[in-house]
């Protein structure tokens, strides 16, 4: 299994052709407390950067986008009743929603955890 | 957006850097939005024991005439409340009306306690109306009335059900008010001037301090453990809840206090003379209606609707009004808004639906304070 970052702070992980999306630590912390998820519909074909679920905050709403090409599989329905899991394991339990890669060659443009790390020290 | 170095600071800009507070521009100020205890859990620790707000960046003025009958006299060509009835160590919620019996800000007048400053009345505006709101006072106000605006004092709020307890350990006297009383205080010897109100619908107070001061007051209020920095995010769900309007966006200058529902702040007398600015049209509006109002709304599901959501009928396309605020209320544990609607529609239970990314979320028409107000109210 190998774990990808996005500019849009989301992580993907990567089994078979199937990903694993949710937000990042860094994400979270800058969201505040999560009060609402909304997540995309199974089946979905969404091109990479769509907006495909929301993330909301007592303060404001936020986009998910689609990391890659690809078609929904999943959403993660723990959210919907949970919201505030997304605070307390944004990188585990708190996935978004998993999807088949349309295109894996797409993966190459993503950053490394390490990449990441520094990505996130510049902002 | 502004640049931070052109952004004014508040006395108490140190003590939100040195306590994390993540810092925003607000109406020409470096404000702190939330500290690191973060919106949602500032919001509940105010309703659960009392929180400390820095609204500093609000205006601050006094009118200052010869008696109360002449200074009143003036203030009320510009809004619809009674001030000369106001007694002396009492405060009122008011509006200034533009031509059109529209809102040009909210704001509170107080009067002071003391006889030897009959013909004072402080003033506490909008921050980003300020500016604006002096400019037509002063334009409005006789040759023996004048306005002074005060630059070097800070406001903070505490608020909240443990608020009272806290101050009265600083200034015993701050317990004989009651809600919507001004007075004097010695605050562990620095002289202020309180009254008991806020905008999170919770018992509190506000506290006009000398610049100087200001940190002393915040750090000793502070040190008590009942008590937290709370941001302007809070300050935000905090209002929202209790039902109370923000200028700008629930009540503006395209509004009446009639059409934002807020006719509690216009007395008898003067809804009877109509003698304030707009004063025939918002006569008419009391008389017959208005095609809108304001009004509290309440969604089935857990998605917020903010501001600009577009509200409609159920089963039909045509919008008929915006949401004006919205968000997640905590206490509440749901979502709340209020906005316009057509009044044959205003009535509590009607079904509506808010319009968010697309999608008609079903809500209702609802009774506002969302979260019941607990206002001190001394015994008779």
């Amino acid at each position: 299994m190998s774990t990808y970052f996005t500019k849009d702070h989301e992580w993907l992980k990567v089994e078979g052709d199937v990903a694993t999306v949710g937000i990042t630590e860094f994400a979270q912390s800058q969201l505040g407390d999560v009060v609402f998820v909304e997540l995309p519909e199974n089946g979905k074909n969404v091109d990479q950067d769509d907006e495909v679920a929301v993330v909301e905050s007592v303060k404001a709403a936020s986009e998910v986008y689609a990391p890659l090409d690809g078609e929904i599989v999943e959403g993660n329905e723990l959210l919907v009743d949970e919201p505030a899991k997304v605070n307390e394991d944004p990188e585990g339990a708190a996935w978004f929603f998993k999807m088949k890669l349309g295109n894996a060659a797409q993966l190459e443009a993503l950053m490394s955890e390490a990449d990441y790390k520094a990505f996130v020290e510049t902002l | 957006m502004a640049e931070a170095a052109d952004l004014l600071k508040t006395p108490l800009f140190d003590l939100h850097v040195e306590l994390g507070a993540k810092m925003v521009p607000f109406a020409g100020y470096d404000m702190p939005v939330q500290f690191p205890l973060g919106v949602m859990k500032e919001h509940l620790f105010t309703r659960e024991s009392a929180g400390l707000f820095d609204v500093s960046h609000m205006g601050q003025a006094w009118l200052v005439g010869p008696d109360h009958a002449t200074t009143a006299a003036a203030l009320e060509t510009l809004v619809p409340s009674n001030m000369k009835e106001l007694k002396p160590g009492k405060q009122r919620y008011t509006v200034l009306l533009n031509d059109n019996g529209c809102i040009i800000d909210d704001l509170m007048v107080s009067r002071p306690l003391a006889s030897e400053d009959d013909g004072r009345l402080m003033l506490v505006v909008n921050a980003a109306c300020k500016d604006n709101d002096y400019e037509i006072i002063a334009a409005a106000l006789p040759e023996n009335v004048k306005l002074e605006i005060v630059e070097d004092r800070a406001l903070i709020a505490i608020q909240g059900p443990k608020a009272a307890e806290v101050m009265a350990l600083h200034a015993p006297e701050a317990a004989e008010m009651g809600f919507m009383e001004a007075r004097p205080l010695e605050f562990d010897g620095i002289s202020v001037i309180a009254s008991r109100s806020g905008y999170t619908g919770e018992d509190g107070y506000e506290i006009s301090i000398p610049a100087g001061a200001a940190e002393a007051v915040a750090k000793a209020l502070l040190a008590d453990e009942r008590v937290e920095s709370i941001g302007l995010g809070a300050r935000d769900s905090l209002r929202l809840e209790a039902g109370l309007c923000l200028y700008g966006h629930d009540i503006d200058e395209n509004t009446t206090p009639v059409e934002g529902n807020i006719t509690f702040c216009m007395q008898k007398r003067r809804k009877e003379a109509g003698d304030f600015p707009g004063g025939e049209r918002v006569l008419k509006q009391l008389a017959e209606g208005t095609e809108n109002l304001r009004v509290g709304l309440l969604l089935e599901g857990r998605a917020p609707a903010r501001e600009g959501a577009e509200i409609r009928v159920p089963g039909t396309e045509e919008i008929i009004g915006r949401v004006t605020s919205g968000g997640y209320g905590p206490t509440l544990g749901a979502p709340v808004a209020m906005g316009y609607v057509p009044s044959n529609l205003a009535e509590i239970g009607t079904e509506l639906e808010l319009v968010v990314r697309g999608r008609a979320l079903p809500a209702k028409v609802a009774e506002m304070p969302f979260v019941a107000q607990r206002y001190y109210r001394k015994p008779k």
